[in-house]
């Protein structure tokens, strides 16, 4: 009887998953777009429109901004990690990943693989158009990779959750208007467009609790004082515990699904 | 052919909630075969599928795939079977090409064996015209012909078709039966399910009827039609006042039960032969008929029988 046995080797199983999701988008490019117009249109709107109001001119908001944005597109792009894995799920393509003797995480590690290349793209888009506006960060550029490589794994991080969410929903719509809600919420809620001492006492309370504002607090105080903070490591820390939590959740619900 | 068989299900159950939907179902399939899971729509049979290739957990019973059993042993299982889904599930937003590439890499192969086997398979389902286009602008049997191509870059032995004809065109149904006949000449086992009689019918050396998930009569296709008797002969009469004179007349000819809707008569013949005497009896006592039919017993008239009344 000639029944071959296959490696199934997580890696190389994983990398092709992160192909295929890359395929996917290179064949969609309005997949890049919440990427790539967005930070720029937000950037330009709330630069221009706020810059004036909250810190007396758009040069003087762009070193608040600059971080709010780049975060925020972090969330965006990162929520878009569920809906796209739901959609998956109920195209029935799922149903042959897992009748396939591969790595169960494969599907969803190449996921979120090719998620962190959507990240990178938003990244730098972030901050090109930052600095086309006239953002200059008085720290090396060393500093500047640093905090884009911060934000990726923060938005990566949070990917996991929103994979979870993905695979627990009912349906992509659901997953899409929940992501986008989450998005919201998260990114006005705190220091990320205004000065949090502007606040009302509630706000500000709510402000305090959303780790948006530590990650947002962590970049700044790296961009401003050109070192590695305590809230810098506070965020990987929490970053990390955050992947540890929902990798495996993630998994348990796939496995379930 | 070794006396291992290539799958055995013993005592399959599955709950959704309090509903039954498989209700411990054992069945057998022999190498080189093909099983047919027949029944109506939510009959099980594709719950029955899923946890046969390990896409769904039972709730009891086991089931064995050339001997290893699909828990203990699930990564082996599956490595000997591949699966075509009821839904087509190959990824739309890339090309066949890529999608056989995509999935021969997961199966293994090396980049150079993976690029071999994609030529091969799209050369043998007809598709490198097609080979480099995105699939939303195939037709749904192009689809399933892709699907089953991709099921098969490992040349498994034993191969699932969760209704591989659903929703194609007659003349796509006809090559999808193509196709399965000569995989089941290269050898390869083929457990397929599928609403249409015909389809079993044509396909299936052996069969399983189910029915609110359990099997409800398993065989040969001609055994099954056996069981339910030779050929129907179905007429109308063409007076209303001669129905009955119709009904008496064919009582005393056929010891069969007859069945009448409206004008329209229809009884079971035990041999062809009998119908020349009714016909003559027909005319000698004047009674004219009307869209005179006669038909070979089929699977529709198991199945109609076995099921009947219950969905």
């Amino acid at each position: 009887m000639d029944v071959k046995m296959h490696g199934g080797n997580v890696i190389m199983n994983t990398a092709t998953m992160a192909y295929r999701n890359l395929l996917k988008t290179v064949h969609n490019p309005d997949n890049f777009m919440d990427v790539v117009i967005q930070p720029v249109l937000f950037m330009l709107m709330f630069g221009y429109l706020f810059g004036g109001a909250i810190a007396g001119g758009v040069q003087a908001y762009l070193p608040t901004i600059v971080p709010g944005i780049l975060i925020q597109t972090m969330l965006s792009a990162g929520s878009g990690s569920g809906a796209q894995i739901r959609e998956d799920l109920d195209s029935g393509v799922f149903d042959r990943f897992k009748s396939l003797p591969m790595a169960h995480i494969a599907p969803l590690a190449g996921q979120l693989f090719a998620d962190s290349l959507r990240l990178l793209i938003a990244t730098i888009t972030s901050l090109t158009t930052g600095y086309l506006m006239g953002w200059r960060p008085a720290v090396g550029f060393g500093w500047v990779v640093a905090i884009g490589l911060l934000a990726i794994f923060t938005g990566w991080a949070l990917s996991w959750i929103f994979a979870l969410l993905g695979l627990l929903a009912k349906s992509a719509g659901a997953v899409q208007s929940a992501s986008l809600m989450t998005m919201l919420v998260l990114s006005f809620m705190s220091n990320a467009f205004v000065p949090l001492h502007s606040l009302t006492k509630p706000l500000r309370f709510v402000a305090h609790l959303n780790p948006v504002t530590y990650v947002i607090t962590a970049i700044r105080q790296i961009l401003a004082t050109g070192s590695w903070t305590h809230e810098a490591l506070l965020v990987l820390v929490f970053d990390v515990a955050v992947v540890a939590v929902f990798a495996p959740l993630a998994v348990w619900a796939y496995d379930r699904n | 052919m070794s006396a291992i068989n290539a799958i055995e299900v013993s005592h399959l159950t599955k709950k959704f909630g309090q509903k039954t939907v498989v209700d411990d179902i054992s069945f057998n399939v022999r190498q080189g075969e093909v099983f047919g899971l027949l029944g109506p729509n939510g009959a099980g049979k594709t719950t029955t599928l899923r946890m046969m290739t390990t896409l769904l957990k039972a709730d009891a019973g086991h089931v064995k795939i050339f001997g290893h059993d699909t828990v203990k042993e699930g990564r082996l299982a599956r490595s000997m079977f591949g699966l075509t889904g009821q839904y087509a599930s190959v990824d739309e937003d890339i090309s066949a090409r890529e999608n056989l590439m995509i999935f021969s890499r997961l199966n293994g192969l090396s980049r150079q064996d993976a690029k071999q086997r994609t030529t091969e398979l799209l050369t043998e389902f007809s598709l490198e015209n097609s080979a480099d286009k995105a699939l939303k602008n195939f037709s749904g049997g192009m689809r399933r012909r892709l699907d089953l191509a991709v099921s098969l870059i490992t040349r498994p032995t034993l191969i699932f078709l969760d209704e591989p004809t659903t929703g194609l065109d007659p003349r796509t149904r006809t090559q999808m039966w193509e196709t399965i006949r000569k995989l089941v000449k290269q050898g390869s086992t083929v457990i397929l399910t599928t609403q249409y009689l015909d389809e079993a019918d044509q396909l299936a050396d052996n069969l399983a009827i189910i029915d609110h998930g359990k099997v409800v009569k398993m065989g040969t296709p001609a055994e099954l039609k056996q069981q339910v008797g030779g050929t129907k002969l179905n007429f109308t009469v063409g007076q209303a006042t001669q129905v009955s004179a119709a009904v008496k007349l064919l009582t005393a000819k056929v010891p069969n039960t007859i069945q009448r809707t409206g004008q329209r008569l229809s009884v079971r013949l035990n041999q062809v032969t009998d119908l020349t005497p009714i016909l003559a009896a027909l005319k000698q006592a004047k009674i004219a008929i009307d869209h005179l039919s006669v038909q070979e017993p089929s699977l529709d008239d198991v199945f109609m029988d076995l099921t009947v009344g219950k969905n």
